[in-house]
Protein backbone atom coordinates (compact mmCIF):
# COMPACT_ATOMS: atom_id res chain seq x y z
CA UNK A 1 0.00 0.00 0.00
CA UNK A 2 0.87 3.73 -1.09
CA UNK A 3 0.80 6.02 1.65
CA UNK A 4 -0.08 9.28 1.63
CA UNK A 5 -1.23 10.56 5.17
CA UNK A 6 0.25 9.02 7.66
CA UNK A 7 -0.93 9.86 11.65
CA UNK A 8 1.77 9.04 14.16
CA UNK A 9 0.71 9.34 18.31
CA UNK A 10 -1.89 11.57 17.77
CA UNK A 11 -3.54 13.04 20.77
CA UNK A 12 -6.50 16.14 20.48
CA UNK A 13 -7.62 17.82 23.18
CA UNK A 14 -10.17 20.41 23.35
CA UNK A 15 -9.75 22.13 26.29
CA UNK A 16 -9.47 19.37 29.28
CA UNK A 17 -11.96 16.83 26.96
CA UNK A 18 -9.97 14.59 25.06
CA UNK A 19 -11.41 14.58 21.60
CA UNK A 20 -8.53 11.60 19.98
CA UNK A 21 -6.54 9.29 22.14
CA UNK A 22 -3.36 8.15 20.79
CA UNK A 23 -4.22 7.51 16.70
CA UNK A 24 -1.60 5.92 14.47
CA UNK A 25 -3.14 5.72 10.64
CA UNK A 26 -1.99 5.05 7.18
CA UNK A 27 -3.96 6.75 4.77
CA UNK A 28 -3.76 4.98 1.26
CA UNK A 29 -2.52 7.10 -1.89
CA UNK A 30 -5.50 7.90 -4.61
CA UNK A 31 -8.10 5.68 -2.79
CA UNK A 32 -11.24 6.52 -0.70
CA UNK A 33 -10.72 6.22 2.56
CA UNK A 34 -13.78 6.34 4.68
CA UNK A 35 -13.93 7.44 8.30
CA UNK A 36 -17.19 5.95 10.05
CA UNK A 37 -18.14 5.81 14.08
CA UNK A 38 -20.69 7.07 16.09
CA UNK A 39 -21.27 11.03 16.60
CA UNK A 40 -19.18 12.01 18.90
CA UNK A 41 -16.37 9.67 18.38
CA UNK A 42 -13.83 11.92 17.02
CA UNK A 43 -13.87 11.48 13.19
CA UNK A 44 -14.34 15.04 12.33
CA UNK A 45 -11.50 16.11 14.45
CA UNK A 46 -9.29 13.46 13.13
CA UNK A 47 -10.35 14.75 9.19
CA UNK A 48 -9.66 18.71 10.41
CA UNK A 49 -6.23 17.36 11.65
CA UNK A 50 -5.40 16.85 8.44
CA UNK A 51 -5.84 20.72 6.90
CA UNK A 52 -4.90 22.33 10.53
CA UNK A 53 -8.52 23.15 10.74
CA UNK A 54 -8.26 22.23 14.70
CA UNK A 55 -6.29 25.06 15.39
CA UNK A 56 -8.92 27.55 14.34
CA UNK A 57 -11.10 26.67 17.38
CA UNK A 58 -9.50 28.21 20.84
CA UNK A 59 -8.26 25.96 23.45
CA UNK A 60 -7.33 23.18 20.99
CA UNK A 61 -4.19 21.31 21.87
CA UNK A 62 -2.51 18.90 19.42
CA UNK A 63 0.53 16.63 20.10
CA UNK A 64 1.60 13.84 17.83
CA UNK A 65 2.72 13.82 13.94
CA UNK A 66 0.75 14.11 10.59
CA UNK A 67 3.04 13.34 7.61
CA UNK A 68 1.85 14.03 4.23
CA UNK A 69 4.26 12.47 2.02
CA UNK A 70 6.58 12.25 4.69
CA UNK A 71 6.75 15.70 5.85
CA UNK A 72 4.99 16.58 9.36
CA UNK A 73 2.49 19.50 8.60
CA UNK A 74 2.26 20.48 12.07
CA UNK A 75 6.30 21.93 11.69
CA UNK A 76 7.27 25.06 12.49
CA UNK A 77 8.56 25.68 8.80
CA UNK A 78 5.12 24.62 7.43
CA UNK A 79 3.26 27.26 5.74
CA UNK A 80 -0.21 26.60 6.56
CA UNK A 81 -1.82 27.85 3.43
CA UNK A 82 0.61 25.42 1.46
CA UNK A 83 -1.44 22.75 3.90
CA UNK A 84 -4.54 24.23 2.74
CA UNK A 85 -3.72 24.21 -0.85
CA UNK A 86 -2.21 20.91 -1.11
CA UNK A 87 -5.53 19.54 1.14
CA UNK A 88 -8.62 20.51 0.02
CA UNK A 89 -12.16 20.42 2.35
CA UNK A 90 -15.69 19.97 1.07
CA UNK A 91 -17.38 21.22 4.10
CA UNK A 92 -21.01 20.01 5.63
CA UNK A 93 -22.95 23.01 4.24
CA UNK A 94 -21.58 24.31 1.06
CA UNK A 95 -20.99 27.90 1.77
CA UNK A 96 -19.88 30.10 -1.45
CA UNK A 97 -18.01 32.96 -1.34
CA UNK A 98 -20.34 36.12 -1.59
CA UNK A 99 -19.16 36.54 -5.25
CA UNK A 100 -20.05 35.13 -9.10
CA UNK A 101 -20.09 31.61 -9.93
CA UNK A 102 -16.85 32.25 -11.81
CA UNK A 103 -14.88 34.60 -9.14
CA UNK A 104 -16.06 31.31 -6.32
CA UNK A 105 -13.95 28.81 -8.68
CA UNK A 106 -11.39 31.65 -9.65
CA UNK A 107 -10.54 32.63 -6.01
CA UNK A 108 -8.18 29.82 -5.29
CA UNK A 109 -6.43 30.50 -8.33
CA UNK A 110 -6.17 34.19 -7.85
CA UNK A 111 -4.35 33.99 -4.58
CA UNK A 112 -1.75 31.31 -5.05
CA UNK A 113 -1.51 32.87 -8.54
CA UNK A 114 -1.64 29.71 -10.25
CA UNK A 115 -2.23 31.26 -13.84
CA UNK A 116 -0.76 33.83 -16.05
CA UNK A 117 -3.45 35.66 -17.91
CA UNK A 118 -7.36 36.14 -17.93
CA UNK A 119 -7.64 33.56 -21.01
CA UNK A 120 -5.60 30.48 -18.80
CA UNK A 121 -8.04 31.60 -15.71
CA UNK A 122 -11.00 31.69 -17.92
CA UNK A 123 -10.03 28.26 -19.11
CA UNK A 124 -9.61 26.97 -15.95
CA UNK A 125 -12.83 27.74 -14.75
CA UNK A 126 -14.04 26.13 -17.36
CA UNK A 127 -12.15 23.30 -16.76
CA UNK A 128 -13.19 22.56 -12.85
CA UNK A 129 -16.79 23.42 -14.02
CA UNK A 130 -16.87 20.49 -15.83
CA UNK A 131 -15.31 18.39 -13.78
CA UNK A 132 -17.75 19.07 -11.04
CA UNK A 133 -20.21 18.46 -13.50
CA UNK A 134 -21.93 21.78 -13.43
CA UNK A 135 -20.56 23.09 -16.77
CA UNK A 136 -24.11 22.13 -18.62
CA UNK A 137 -25.94 23.97 -15.94
CA UNK A 138 -23.98 27.43 -14.97
CA UNK A 139 -21.76 27.79 -18.16
CA UNK A 140 -23.79 30.39 -19.55
CA UNK A 141 -24.55 32.12 -16.17
CA UNK A 142 -21.15 32.44 -15.06
CA UNK A 143 -21.65 36.04 -13.33
CA UNK A 144 -24.63 35.56 -11.44
CA UNK A 145 -24.63 34.89 -7.92
CA UNK A 146 -23.21 31.54 -6.60
CA UNK A 147 -26.42 32.05 -3.87
CA UNK A 148 -28.79 31.91 -6.47
CA UNK A 149 -28.13 28.16 -7.30
CA UNK A 150 -29.89 25.25 -5.34
CA UNK A 151 -27.90 23.67 -2.57
CA UNK A 152 -26.70 20.61 -4.64
CA UNK A 153 -25.49 22.45 -7.22
CA UNK A 154 -23.28 24.67 -4.52
CA UNK A 155 -21.74 22.01 -3.28
CA UNK A 156 -20.48 20.73 -6.69
CA UNK A 157 -19.59 24.73 -7.05
CA UNK A 158 -17.51 24.46 -3.48
CA UNK A 159 -16.05 20.87 -5.44
CA UNK A 160 -14.92 22.53 -8.43
CA UNK A 161 -13.43 25.78 -6.34
CA UNK A 162 -11.64 23.33 -3.95
CA UNK A 163 -10.30 21.14 -7.19
CA UNK A 164 -9.03 24.55 -8.66
CA UNK A 165 -6.27 25.17 -6.24
CA UNK A 166 -4.88 21.59 -7.93
CA UNK A 167 -4.78 19.54 -4.38
CA UNK A 168 -3.15 16.22 -4.35
CA UNK A 169 -5.89 15.87 -1.01
CA UNK A 170 -9.84 15.99 -1.03
CA UNK A 171 -11.34 15.46 2.66
CA UNK A 172 -15.36 15.17 3.07
CA UNK A 173 -16.66 16.33 5.82
CA UNK A 174 -20.18 14.40 5.53
CA UNK A 175 -20.22 16.10 1.90
CA UNK A 176 -23.97 15.11 1.15
CA UNK A 177 -25.68 15.07 4.84
CA UNK A 178 -27.30 18.06 3.21
CA UNK A 179 -28.26 17.70 0.27
CA UNK A 180 -31.31 16.06 -0.97
CA UNK A 181 -30.84 11.94 -2.36
CA UNK A 182 -30.44 12.52 -6.08
CA UNK A 183 -27.79 16.04 -5.35
CA UNK A 184 -26.03 13.30 -3.27
CA UNK A 185 -25.91 10.83 -5.73
CA UNK A 186 -24.86 13.42 -8.04
CA UNK A 187 -21.70 14.14 -5.22
CA UNK A 188 -20.95 10.69 -5.05
CA UNK A 189 -20.33 10.21 -8.57
CA UNK A 190 -17.98 12.99 -8.89
CA UNK A 191 -15.91 11.86 -5.77
CA UNK A 192 -15.64 8.22 -7.37
CA UNK A 193 -14.88 9.15 -10.74
CA UNK A 194 -12.02 11.63 -9.16
CA UNK A 195 -10.26 8.62 -6.69
CA UNK A 196 -7.76 8.18 -9.58
CA UNK A 197 -6.10 11.54 -8.95
CA UNK A 198 -6.78 12.54 -5.61
CA UNK A 199 -6.52 10.81 -2.30
CA UNK A 200 -9.88 11.10 -0.92
CA UNK A 201 -10.84 10.82 3.02
CA UNK A 202 -14.47 11.03 3.19
CA UNK A 203 -16.44 11.50 6.72
CA UNK A 204 -19.89 9.64 6.61
CA UNK A 205 -22.50 8.53 9.26
CA UNK A 206 -24.30 6.46 7.03
CA UNK A 207 -23.31 3.17 6.56
CA UNK A 208 -24.65 2.89 2.69
CA UNK A 209 -22.98 5.33 1.50
CA UNK A 210 -19.43 4.00 3.09
CA UNK A 211 -20.07 0.57 1.46
CA UNK A 212 -20.80 2.32 -1.90
CA UNK A 213 -17.24 4.64 -1.63
CA UNK A 214 -15.16 3.02 0.54
CA UNK A 215 -11.64 1.43 -0.68
CA UNK A 216 -10.24 2.00 3.04
CA UNK A 217 -11.99 2.27 6.27
CA UNK A 218 -11.40 3.41 9.64
CA UNK A 219 -13.89 2.95 12.33
CA UNK A 220 -13.74 5.17 15.31
CA UNK A 221 -15.29 5.26 18.61
CA UNK A 222 -14.65 7.20 21.87
CA UNK A 223 -11.89 8.92 20.25
CA UNK A 224 -9.83 5.90 19.41
CA UNK A 225 -9.37 3.88 16.10
CA UNK A 226 -11.17 0.61 16.86
CA UNK A 227 -10.19 -0.76 13.27
CA UNK A 228 -8.91 0.40 9.94
CA UNK A 229 -7.78 -1.68 6.82
CA UNK A 230 -9.35 -2.56 3.20
CA UNK A 231 -13.28 -1.82 2.78
CA UNK A 232 -13.45 -5.78 2.14
CA UNK A 233 -12.43 -7.33 5.47
CA UNK A 234 -13.34 -4.42 7.40
CA UNK A 235 -17.02 -4.70 6.04
CA UNK A 236 -17.14 -8.47 5.73
CA UNK A 237 -15.11 -10.08 8.37
CA UNK A 238 -14.52 -7.13 11.09
CA UNK A 239 -11.75 -8.23 13.60
CA UNK A 240 -13.05 -6.29 16.25
CA UNK A 241 -16.72 -6.75 18.33
CA UNK A 242 -17.15 -3.03 18.41
CA UNK A 243 -16.66 -3.22 14.73
CA UNK A 244 -19.24 -5.65 13.92
CA UNK A 245 -21.91 -4.15 16.68
CA UNK A 246 -21.64 -0.60 14.40
CA UNK A 247 -21.94 -2.73 11.26
CA UNK A 248 -24.95 -4.60 12.33
CA UNK A 249 -26.45 -1.41 13.56
CA UNK A 250 -26.72 -2.35 17.16
CA UNK A 251 -25.99 0.80 18.23
CA UNK B 1 -71.05 19.84 -0.44
CA UNK B 2 -70.82 23.12 1.29
CA UNK B 3 -67.43 24.36 -0.05
CA UNK B 4 -68.62 27.48 -1.42
CA UNK B 5 -67.20 30.67 0.50
CA UNK B 6 -69.30 32.32 2.63
CA UNK B 7 -67.99 35.68 3.48
CA UNK B 8 -70.58 36.13 6.09
CA UNK B 9 -69.42 33.50 8.54
CA UNK B 10 -67.71 35.87 11.43
CA UNK B 11 -63.80 34.34 10.83
CA UNK B 12 -64.05 36.12 6.96
CA UNK B 13 -65.45 39.01 8.34
CA UNK B 14 -62.52 39.58 11.04
CA UNK B 15 -59.73 39.11 8.18
CA UNK B 16 -61.60 41.45 6.18
CA UNK B 17 -62.47 43.82 8.78
CA UNK B 18 -58.29 43.35 10.09
CA UNK B 19 -56.92 43.63 6.47
CA UNK B 20 -59.17 47.26 5.34
CA UNK B 21 -57.77 48.31 9.08
CA UNK B 22 -54.15 47.84 8.01
CA UNK B 23 -54.87 49.16 4.53
CA UNK B 24 -56.00 52.48 6.14
CA UNK B 25 -52.78 52.42 8.29
CA UNK B 26 -50.48 52.09 5.58
CA UNK B 27 -52.50 54.67 3.23
CA UNK B 28 -52.13 57.00 5.80
CA UNK B 29 -48.47 56.68 6.49
CA UNK B 30 -48.48 57.49 2.83
CA UNK B 31 -50.50 60.03 2.22
CA UNK B 32 -48.97 62.24 4.95
CA UNK B 33 -45.71 61.53 3.21
CA UNK B 34 -47.28 62.73 0.08
CA UNK B 35 -48.63 66.03 1.96
CA UNK B 36 -45.24 66.96 3.49
CA UNK B 37 -43.93 66.44 -0.04
CA UNK B 38 -46.64 68.44 -1.96
CA UNK B 39 -46.62 71.20 0.63
CA UNK B 40 -42.99 71.90 0.38
CA UNK B 41 -42.51 71.51 -3.42
CA UNK B 42 -45.66 73.61 -3.48
CA UNK B 43 -44.27 76.50 -1.40
CA UNK B 44 -40.71 76.44 -1.98
CA UNK B 45 -40.37 75.57 -5.74
CA UNK B 46 -41.68 79.45 -6.38
CA UNK B 47 -39.39 80.69 -4.23
CA UNK B 48 -36.39 78.31 -5.48
CA UNK B 49 -34.27 80.71 -7.84
CA UNK B 50 -30.50 80.48 -8.89
CA UNK B 51 -29.50 82.99 -6.19
CA UNK B 52 -30.80 80.43 -3.75
CA UNK B 53 -28.51 78.14 -4.30
CA UNK B 54 -25.81 80.20 -5.37
CA UNK B 55 -25.86 83.40 -2.72
CA UNK B 56 -25.30 83.80 0.52
CA UNK B 57 -28.17 85.69 2.47
CA UNK B 58 -28.13 89.59 2.30
CA UNK B 59 -29.85 91.58 5.09
CA UNK B 60 -29.17 89.32 8.09
CA UNK B 61 -29.87 85.98 9.70
CA UNK B 62 -32.11 84.45 6.71
CA UNK B 63 -34.51 87.98 7.59
CA UNK B 64 -33.83 89.79 3.91
CA UNK B 65 -35.76 88.72 1.06
CA UNK B 66 -32.46 88.90 -1.29
CA UNK B 67 -29.85 86.52 -1.99
CA UNK B 68 -29.41 82.94 -0.95
CA UNK B 69 -28.44 79.73 1.30
CA UNK B 70 -25.27 78.79 -0.18
CA UNK B 71 -23.91 79.54 3.50
CA UNK B 72 -26.54 76.90 4.93
CA UNK B 73 -26.36 74.35 2.13
CA UNK B 74 -22.24 74.46 2.70
CA UNK B 75 -22.39 74.30 5.79
CA UNK B 76 -24.66 71.48 6.78
CA UNK B 77 -23.12 69.64 4.23
CA UNK B 78 -19.44 70.62 6.16
CA UNK B 79 -20.97 69.33 9.64
CA UNK B 80 -22.78 66.65 8.64
CA UNK B 81 -19.47 65.51 6.39
CA UNK B 82 -17.28 66.08 9.12
CA UNK B 83 -19.74 64.32 11.58
CA UNK B 84 -20.45 61.05 9.67
CA UNK B 85 -16.68 60.65 9.49
CA UNK B 86 -15.67 61.33 13.09
CA UNK B 87 -18.79 59.15 14.24
CA UNK B 88 -17.52 56.64 11.80
CA UNK B 89 -13.70 56.46 13.02
CA UNK B 90 -14.98 55.44 16.75
CA UNK B 91 -18.40 52.94 15.40
CA UNK B 92 -16.23 51.03 13.51
CA UNK B 93 -14.02 49.68 16.26
CA UNK B 94 -17.24 49.46 18.50
CA UNK B 95 -19.03 47.31 16.19
CA UNK B 96 -16.13 45.42 15.61
CA UNK B 97 -15.32 45.26 19.56
CA UNK B 98 -18.88 44.40 20.17
CA UNK B 99 -18.38 41.80 17.60
CA UNK B 100 -15.48 40.20 18.92
CA UNK B 101 -15.29 39.71 22.78
CA UNK B 102 -18.06 41.31 24.27
CA UNK B 103 -20.72 38.68 21.43
CA UNK B 104 -24.32 38.27 23.14
CA UNK B 105 -22.31 38.46 26.72
CA UNK B 106 -24.10 40.48 29.65
CA UNK B 107 -21.48 43.34 28.85
CA UNK B 108 -22.47 42.89 25.49
CA UNK B 109 -26.58 43.44 25.87
CA UNK B 110 -25.74 46.27 28.60
CA UNK B 111 -23.74 48.01 26.03
CA UNK B 112 -26.34 47.45 22.97
CA UNK B 113 -29.03 48.81 25.68
CA UNK B 114 -27.46 52.09 26.19
CA UNK B 115 -27.02 52.75 22.83
CA UNK B 116 -30.45 51.90 21.97
CA UNK B 117 -31.22 54.37 24.63
CA UNK B 118 -28.92 57.21 23.27
CA UNK B 119 -30.41 56.53 20.10
CA UNK B 120 -33.67 57.48 21.58
CA UNK B 121 -32.27 60.94 23.28
CA UNK B 122 -33.90 63.98 21.54
CA UNK B 123 -31.03 66.19 19.97
CA UNK B 124 -31.86 68.91 21.62
CA UNK B 125 -30.12 67.76 24.68
CA UNK B 126 -27.24 66.39 22.94
CA UNK B 127 -26.79 70.24 22.00
CA UNK B 128 -27.54 71.22 25.63
CA UNK B 129 -24.98 68.98 26.37
CA UNK B 130 -22.59 70.12 24.09
CA UNK B 131 -23.07 73.99 24.84
CA UNK B 132 -22.01 73.06 28.70
CA UNK B 133 -19.03 71.16 27.82
CA UNK B 134 -18.19 74.49 25.89
CA UNK B 135 -18.66 76.94 27.88
CA UNK B 136 -16.87 75.00 30.64
CA UNK B 137 -13.87 74.79 28.29
CA UNK B 138 -14.16 78.11 27.22
CA UNK B 139 -15.14 77.42 23.42
CA UNK B 140 -17.29 79.45 21.42
CA UNK B 141 -19.98 78.20 18.97
CA UNK B 142 -18.05 76.77 15.63
CA UNK B 143 -17.97 74.38 12.76
CA UNK B 144 -16.30 71.88 14.97
CA UNK B 145 -17.89 71.99 18.06
CA UNK B 146 -20.73 71.52 15.68
CA UNK B 147 -19.55 68.23 14.30
CA UNK B 148 -18.66 66.23 17.31
CA UNK B 149 -22.12 66.84 18.97
CA UNK B 150 -23.65 65.68 15.67
CA UNK B 151 -20.88 62.57 15.70
CA UNK B 152 -22.21 61.85 19.20
CA UNK B 153 -25.90 61.86 17.69
CA UNK B 154 -24.93 59.52 14.83
CA UNK B 155 -22.22 57.27 16.68
CA UNK B 156 -25.31 54.93 18.12
CA UNK B 157 -27.39 54.66 15.43
CA UNK B 158 -23.79 53.84 13.18
CA UNK B 159 -22.94 51.39 15.99
CA UNK B 160 -26.13 49.62 15.80
CA UNK B 161 -26.17 49.44 12.38
CA UNK B 162 -23.00 48.14 12.10
CA UNK B 163 -23.60 45.87 14.74
CA UNK B 164 -26.51 43.96 12.88
CA UNK B 165 -24.62 43.55 9.78
CA UNK B 166 -21.33 42.36 11.81
CA UNK B 167 -23.56 39.79 13.61
CA UNK B 168 -24.82 38.27 10.87
CA UNK B 169 -21.37 37.59 8.65
CA UNK B 170 -21.87 33.21 8.15
CA UNK B 171 -19.58 31.81 10.44
CA UNK B 172 -18.70 29.14 7.79
CA UNK B 173 -17.63 31.83 5.01
CA UNK B 174 -14.54 32.23 6.55
CA UNK B 175 -13.83 28.61 6.86
CA UNK B 176 -14.56 28.15 3.72
CA UNK B 177 -11.89 30.57 2.58
CA UNK B 178 -9.13 29.33 5.02
CA UNK B 179 -9.68 25.88 3.45
CA UNK B 180 -8.67 26.85 -0.14
CA UNK B 181 -5.03 27.87 1.94
CA UNK B 182 -6.05 31.86 2.37
CA UNK B 183 -4.01 33.51 4.53
CA UNK B 184 -6.40 35.50 7.20
CA UNK B 185 -5.52 39.11 5.61
CA UNK B 186 -6.74 37.90 2.21
CA UNK B 187 -9.86 36.53 3.88
CA UNK B 188 -10.45 40.03 5.73
CA UNK B 189 -9.41 42.17 2.22
CA UNK B 190 -11.45 39.45 -0.35
CA UNK B 191 -14.29 37.77 1.25
CA UNK B 192 -15.15 39.95 4.79
CA UNK B 193 -15.21 43.07 2.93
CA UNK B 194 -17.31 41.74 0.61
CA UNK B 195 -20.00 40.34 2.40
CA UNK B 196 -20.13 43.04 5.52
CA UNK B 197 -19.91 46.29 2.91
CA UNK B 198 -23.35 47.03 1.39
CA UNK B 199 -24.39 46.88 5.41
CA UNK B 200 -21.90 49.22 6.81
CA UNK B 201 -22.40 51.47 3.79
CA UNK B 202 -25.89 51.88 4.16
CA UNK B 203 -25.42 52.14 8.05
CA UNK B 204 -22.93 55.15 7.04
CA UNK B 205 -25.36 57.12 5.02
CA UNK B 206 -28.33 56.58 7.24
CA UNK B 207 -26.66 58.17 9.84
CA UNK B 208 -25.67 60.72 7.01
CA UNK B 209 -29.07 61.45 6.39
CA UNK B 210 -29.93 61.85 10.24
CA UNK B 211 -27.31 64.16 10.72
CA UNK B 212 -27.94 67.00 7.85
CA UNK B 213 -31.36 66.92 9.09
CA UNK B 214 -30.91 68.03 12.59
CA UNK B 215 -31.64 71.51 13.32
CA UNK B 216 -31.38 71.25 17.30
CA UNK B 217 -27.98 69.65 18.65
CA UNK B 218 -26.42 72.17 16.04
CA UNK B 219 -28.30 75.27 17.37
CA UNK B 220 -26.34 76.22 20.26
CA UNK B 221 -23.02 74.33 19.11
CA UNK B 222 -22.65 75.28 15.43
CA UNK B 223 -23.85 79.04 15.94
CA UNK B 224 -25.37 80.59 12.97
CA UNK B 225 -24.19 83.26 10.31
CA UNK B 226 -24.72 85.13 6.87
CA UNK B 227 -21.06 83.69 5.85
CA UNK B 228 -20.18 80.84 4.03
CA UNK B 229 -17.66 78.81 7.20
CA UNK B 230 -14.05 79.22 5.91
CA UNK B 231 -12.52 77.72 9.18
CA UNK B 232 -13.37 74.88 11.73
CA UNK B 233 -13.72 78.08 14.56
CA UNK B 234 -15.54 79.43 13.25
CA UNK B 235 -19.46 79.59 13.42
CA UNK B 236 -21.62 78.28 10.54
CA UNK B 237 -24.39 78.07 8.98
CA UNK B 238 -26.68 75.43 8.51
CA UNK B 239 -30.11 74.10 6.52
CA UNK B 240 -32.38 73.17 9.39
CA UNK B 241 -31.99 76.36 11.05
CA UNK B 242 -32.48 78.50 8.32
CA UNK B 243 -35.70 76.73 7.49
CA UNK B 244 -36.52 77.47 11.19
CA UNK B 245 -35.15 80.86 11.09
CA UNK B 246 -37.25 82.05 7.74
CA UNK B 247 -40.30 80.22 8.93
CA UNK B 248 -40.63 81.90 11.99
CA UNK B 249 -40.25 85.63 9.94
CA UNK B 250 -43.37 87.38 9.33
CA UNK B 251 -42.89 88.14 6.37
CA UNK B 252 -44.36 85.89 3.58
CA UNK B 253 -41.80 86.22 1.06
CA UNK B 254 -38.82 85.31 3.62
CA UNK B 255 -41.44 82.44 5.14
CA UNK B 256 -41.53 81.14 1.02
CA UNK B 257 -38.01 80.86 1.20
CA UNK B 258 -38.21 79.15 4.15
CA UNK B 259 -40.21 76.62 2.28
CA UNK B 260 -37.37 76.55 -0.92
CA UNK B 261 -34.71 76.20 2.03
CA UNK B 262 -36.75 73.02 3.19
CA UNK B 263 -37.18 71.94 -0.63
CA UNK B 264 -33.56 71.96 -1.01
CA UNK B 265 -32.61 69.97 2.27
CA UNK B 266 -35.07 67.59 1.30
CA UNK B 267 -33.72 67.31 -2.19
CA UNK B 268 -30.22 66.51 -0.50
CA UNK B 269 -31.85 63.99 2.25
CA UNK B 270 -33.93 61.87 -0.83
CA UNK B 271 -30.80 62.08 -2.75
CA UNK B 272 -28.53 60.27 -0.25
CA UNK B 273 -31.50 57.77 1.01
CA UNK B 274 -31.98 56.92 -2.60
CA UNK B 275 -28.27 56.45 -3.65
CA UNK B 276 -27.75 54.59 -0.94
CA UNK B 277 -30.53 52.35 -1.82
CA UNK B 278 -29.22 52.01 -5.34
CA UNK B 279 -25.64 51.57 -3.64
CA UNK B 280 -26.35 49.07 -1.48
CA UNK B 281 -28.56 46.76 -3.96
CA UNK B 282 -25.69 46.78 -6.45
CA UNK B 283 -23.12 46.20 -3.92
CA UNK B 284 -25.50 43.27 -2.31
CA UNK B 285 -26.15 41.42 -5.89
CA UNK B 286 -23.31 38.68 -4.32
CA UNK B 287 -23.51 38.56 -0.46
CA UNK B 288 -24.72 35.57 1.30
CA UNK B 289 -27.93 36.20 2.74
Amino acid sequence: MDTHIQVKNLNVYYGKQQALKNVNIEIPKKQITVIMGPSGCGKTTLLKSFNRFLELTDGTQITGEVLVDGQNIYDREVDVTEVRKTVGLLAQRPSPLPMSIYDNVVYGMHIHKMKKDRKEYKAAVRHYLEIAGLWDEVGKRLHDPATGLSIGQQQRLCLARGLAVEPEIILGDEPTSALDPISSQNIEARLLDLKQQYTTVIVTHTLRQAKRLADHVIYMYMGEVIEAGPAKEVFTNPKHERTRQYLEGLF
Amino acid sequence: MGMKKNYWRRRHLMELFMKTLMRISLVGAAASLGLILWTVVARGLPALTWDMVTQSPKGGFYMGKEGGVLNAIIGSLYLALGGTLLAMLFSLPIALYLKTYLGSSKWGQYVRLSLDVLWGIPSIVYGAFGFTIMIAIGMRASLLAGIIVLALVELPIMVRAMDEVIRRMPADLEQAALALGSTRFEVAMRVVTRQMLPGIVTAILLAFGRGIGDAASVLFTAGYTDRIVTSLMRPTASLPLAVFFQLGSPFPEVQQRGYASALILTIIVLAVSFGSRWLASRLNKYTIK
